[in-house]
């Protein structure tokens, strides 16, 4: 049984949950699947207080979309009766997806923000599991302008900054929105981010962004992968600059940034809208290490060719020194470096769609690796 | 109500629900009535407005209650009602 630093990497799939466990993040075991027949569009891994907490959203296509979350690496899962997170009867609205599990800062145990289809954000201040809508952004004047990406009308991204005053969420399609005071009132910060598809290329909101990130180092500074754009801000998002030179495409979904390290951030690019492919079926991860006026391409241990795109959510970085980075394809694939992306080594293959990944350390619990695989479904 | 099996666990095991009802009574009704001692199991059959997941189908007298009354379609005391989700996916 491993029992001190051991590392955790969930892996949410079109059709369940895996969950692979490594003393070194070179050699993995995986269990499950988790939730068969069920997607797996989020997942949070909450180490704060002393435990491992593993939330997922989950979601059948017949008995709809939910929350569960675990304790013990996945051996039992638990929901509150009445859900997680359930509209309020005055919104007339229904869940349909949980898009983003973010645990927030370790100053403010116990909060979880959620971010969810239809668009809305919500908090929980219970460890995740039961969530508030933050009304703010639901009843935001824009929301009637707001559109639907292909993958459904959501908030996938949200980043508090370390006081918790600032908080940006993204939303495919509407952009970043950005709140100065916790969450209760939202204004959009799209100035310098390209809306290509619209009569008005540079509108006031309305963008495709695909991801946002901060800098841990750097206070007021994002990154943000947007449908065709790489973007820089270093101004709390009052404007943003390209930072896609030195890139094979500026489109993608992926956008992370280091758990420490200043101007550090890695992108998975895709030749196009029209082309959602690896450049030339050449899937490489870039790096940059002096906040986007250089990249540097990252392929050792990718496979030669590969035509799967990379989803906004199916990469992560873990907080170890140096940091972990992982990532997984629509093909099933995952893949993970212990050197900050100056090699890969495969986790796992033939998985179905990889929708999202997520890693932490684990340090004094048992491996989800040594158990057998769970049979939970969504209905139990 | 009759359950599949897949939602069997969330009935506390049991595959057959009963209602106390001396007359007639909706569909609505008795998913309410579902709903109060098994939330769980009501969320997957009804999202928060009320409205019947999409590729849960529910037959009274071996129809479907969308090409009946829909959730104020009634249901006779003794009547079974079927719960059986969609063939969808892929």
């Amino acid at each position: 049984m491993a029992t001190a630093d051991s590392y955790l990497l969930a892996i949410g799939t079109k059709k369940g949950l895996w969950l692979a466990t490594s003393p070194d993040r070179r050699n993995w075991s995986l269990s499950g699947p988790h939730f068969l027949m069920s997607e797996i569009p989020s997942i949070g891994i909450d180490t704060r207080d002393g435990r491992t907490r593993i939330l997922v959203g989950v979601r059948s296509e017949h008995w709809g979309p939910t929350v569960f979350h675990s304790d013990d690496l996945g051996d039992t899962w638990n929901e509150p009766e009445n859900g997680a997170i359930r509209f309020p009867a005055d919104t007339d609205a229904a869940l349909e997806r949980v898009w983003q599990i973010y645990p927030d800062a370790a100053s403010r145990p116990g909060v979880v923000w959620a971010g969810c289809e239809p668009i809305s954000v919500w908090k929980s201040t219970d460890g995740g599991e039961h969530f508030e809508l933050n009304r703010g952004l639901w009843d935001h004047p824009h929301r009637g302008e707001w559109g639907a990406g292909y993958g459904g009308a959501a908030a996938h991204s949200i980043v508090v900054n370390p006081d918790g005053a600032n908080v940006h969420v993204a939303m495919s399609t509407g952009g970043v929105y950005r709140s100065l005071d916790g969450g209760t009132s939202w204004e959009p910060r799209n100035k310098g981010i390209s809306a290509y598809f619209n009569p008005d290329p540079y509108p006031e909101f309305g963008q495709c962004v695909h991801k946002i990130a901060a800098d841990a180092a750097v206070d007021g500074r994002l990154y943000a992968q947007n449908h065709h754009g790489v973007y820089r801000s270093d101004d709390n998002a009052e404007s943003w600059e390209s930072i896609a030179e030195g890139l094979p495409a500026d489109f993608g979904f992926v956008m992370l940034t280091h758990p420490r390290r200043a101007g550090t951030a890695w992108v998975i690019p895709l030749k196009a809208d029209g082309e959602r492919i690896p450049p030339g079926g050449k899937l490489a991860v870039h790096r940059t290490e002096d906040a986007g006026a250089s990249w540097t391409r990252l392929d050792e241990g990718l496979p030669a060719a590969e035509f799967n795109s990379v989803l906004r959510d199916a990469a992560c970085v873990d907080t170890a020194d140096p940091s972990g980075v992982y990532f997984g394809t629509r093909g099933g694939s995952v893949y993970a470096s212990a050197d900050e992306g100056d090699h890969f080594n495969e986790v796992a293959s033939h998985l179905p769609d990889v929708l999202c990944v997520r890693a932490a350390v684990v340090t004094g619990a048992p491996a989800a690796g040594e158990q057998q695989a769970a049979a939970a479904t969504v209905p139990a | 109500m009759v359950l599949p099996s897949v939602l069997v666990p969330l009935a506390d095991g049991k595959s057959l629900l009963t209602a106390p009802a001396d007359a007639s009574v909706t569909v609505q009704w008795l998913l309410d009535f579902v709903a109060g001692n098994y939330p769980a199991l009501s969320r997957r059959l009804r999202d928060e407005t009320g409205a019947v997941r999409r590729f849960v189908n529910i037959y009274v007298g071996g129809q479907e209650i969308r090409r009946l009354h829909g959730l104020a379609t009634e249901v006779a005391p003794g009547q079974e009602i079927l719960i059986i989700q969609s063939v969808a996916g892929g």
